[in-house]
């Protein structure tokens, strides 16, 4: 074959295969858009969920994937931070560093659903906390952590070295240089990582199933006590979530609208986490703007 | 060695060898560094000159596998000591590198890095010590107006004056240039020169160069590196007028290098 004909047949290839890909995604999100925007509706989103009639709405679930997400995050982030800055700047080059890192990447291709029981033996029995929010966060860091000390750790190296030696040759100490020069460089891109980890643990069911339950405690929004078990803050309360929602009325559900209310809460699930992104995006490049004193 | 010239020295480096794993890369050096003058290093590529100029203030501990012998002496103290602590080293002894390294951050905050890490904090003070360090390095008139402007903004020349400009401000006794005008234009390249002809007032600076003109227009001592040998450290008259090592008239000659 002539090498010509080689390299328009390449470009046919990959062309080809960029179409696939667009179009899954844009039949994907068109179909649940379609199928789910009709039934949101205001007071889809501020009623409770109900068990055997109709009408039911998705209020509790919807806080809840987003307080799980917020108490996940709170404990995930500086972990994973942590465990990149150790493997990127401390971990010396050996069998021990190797280990860790192919723990890490073991951990981060478990099934959702082994974690799920071990999060169920560790969280829910051996704790004996029962179905906790904090059990499910939990379950969720285990899930994420991997990713995001991978994340933070490829970040922190793509720094360019220059800049380290710069500081370190001012005389500041290796911690500072990280604080002020590492992770302001890097954090671009870890906030990137940090936001696919998000939407993993938005979309997340299979791992909450047996860690934060399938059910959700009459909740008192005005109570905002953490420690009162009807208040919504409370981290020792089980919480079902829009993710878990959508899978438990699909498998056992009694309710007569199965259909509006899963389509409805997938289409929920999908917009949630596609403002998430654009919103930490946003606030990602002020925070950028503000210390490289860029316009 | 009488008292004058022992406070005439800021470095005294004896007997000093480093090792690259296997690869012995700078044999027996033995170097005095002189107060307040600018002395030069030259040689080919790969004689050991930057290997040498990062030894001076431990940079080249950041390089795996590096072992050395012998003693560098700082103001009487033997940095190779365990003891030696490198932040103090480093605030003392300060560098520049080939390119321009500025922070992503504003020409100001660059400047006053060093200063507000050492416990600067007061806005007056650091002020002072930003204007006078921009001043120092002739950056002053050029970006007065603009001083929370990203410093990547800047041109190539300009960058490389702030880095200087950073190092100065935290008051460092000793500047390490190593090739500090290699990735410049030659106007950048001018002003650079003349500015270390105005710093040597003030400081001590060590510069390692590949251009030999640039050896002779800044420099009072020159030493000629080959093969991780010094083979030659005289004044940069002497150096460049009667050498006394045939390998030394060799290279300034251009017969090899």
């Amino acid at each position: 074959m002539k090498s010509k004909t080689a390299d328009r047949l390449a470009t046919g290839v990959f062309i080809a295969i960029a179409i696939i890909i667009i179009s899954i995604l844009v039949g994907l999100f068109s179909y649940i858009l379609v199928n789910g925007l009709k039934h949101i509706s205001w007071e889809f989103l501020t009623t409770p969920s109900s068990n055997i009639r109709a009408g039911g709405g998705i209020r509790d679930q919807l806080f809840n994937s987003f307080y799980i997400l917020l108490i996940t995050m709170i404990i995930a982030v500086p972990l994973g931070i942590g465990g990149g800055i150790y493997m990127a700047e401390y971990a010396k080059p050996g069998k021990v560093t190797d280990i860790i890192r192919s723990c890490i990447e073991v951990l981060a291709s478990l099934p959702s659903i082994v974690i799920g029981m071990f999060g169920l033996l560790m969280f829910v029995n051996i704790t004996g906390w029962g179905y906790t929010i904090l059990g499910g966060a939990l379950a969720l860091t285990v899930f994420n952590l991997p990713v995001i000390v991978r994340v933070s750790e490829d970040s922190i190296r793509s720094v360019p070295r220059d800049l380290k030696e710069a500081s370190l040759a001012l005389g500041i100490t290796h911690w500072h240089t990280i604080k002020t020069v590492l992770l302001p460089s890097a954090f671009p891109s870890i906030l990137t990582g940090i936001i696919l980890a998000a939407g993993r643990v938005f979309g997340e069911a299979a791992a909450l199933l047996f860690t934060a339950g399938l059910s959700t405690p009459r909740l008192d929004y005005g109570n905002w006590n953490p420690f009162s078990a009807q208040s919504p803050l409370n981290i020792f309360r089980p919480a079902e979530t829009l993710a878990v929602h959508i899978w438990s009325v699909n498998t056992q559900g009694l309710i007569p609208d199965v259909e509006e209310v899963s389509n409805g809460s997938a289409a929920v699930l999908v917009i949630s986490v596609l403002l998430f992104n654009l919103l930490a995006r946003w606030i990602g490049r002020l925070i950028h703007k503000k210390i490289t004193a860029t316009k | 060695m009488t008292i004058s010239t022992l406070t005439r020295q800021v470095f005294d480096i004896n007997h000093l060898n480093l090792w690259y794993g296997d690869h012995h890369a700078l044999k027996d050096i033995n170097f005095p560094i002189n107060k307040k003058e600018v002395t030069a290093i030259i040689g080919p590529s790969g004689c050991g000159k930057s290997t040498f100029i990062k030894t001076l203030n431990l940079m080249i501990n950041m390089v795996p596998n590096v072992k050395m012998t012998g003693e560098i002496n700082f103001n009487e103290q033997n940095i190779l000591d365990e003891k030696m602590d490198l932040v103090e080293l480093r605030r003392h002894v300060g560098m520049v590198f080939q390119k321009g390294n500025p922070f992503p951050q504003s020409i100001y905050d660059n400047v006053a890095y060093g200063p507000r890490v050492h416990g600067m904090k007061r806005k007056t003070h650091l002020d002072e010590v930003v204007i006078k360090a921009l001043m120092d390095v002739a950056l002053w008139e050029e970006v007065k107006d603009r001083l929370n402007a990203p410093a990547l903004g800047l041109s190539g020349g300009q960058q490389q004056r702030l880095c200087i400009a950073r190092a100065l401000a935290t008051k460092p006794e000793v500047l390490l240039m190593d090739e500090p005008t290699s990735a410049l234009d030659p106007i950048s390249t001018l002003k650079i020169e003349e500015m270390i002809l105005e710093l040597k007032e003030k400081y001590t600076i060590v510069i390692v160069t590949h251009n030999m003109q640039q050896a002779s227009r800044v420099s009072d001592k020159t030493a000629f590196f080959l093969m991780g040998e010094l083979i030659e450290l005289d004044s940069t008259s002497n150096i460049f007028s009667m050498p006394k090592d045939s390998r030394t008239e060799g290279y300034i000659t251009g017969r090899f290098g």
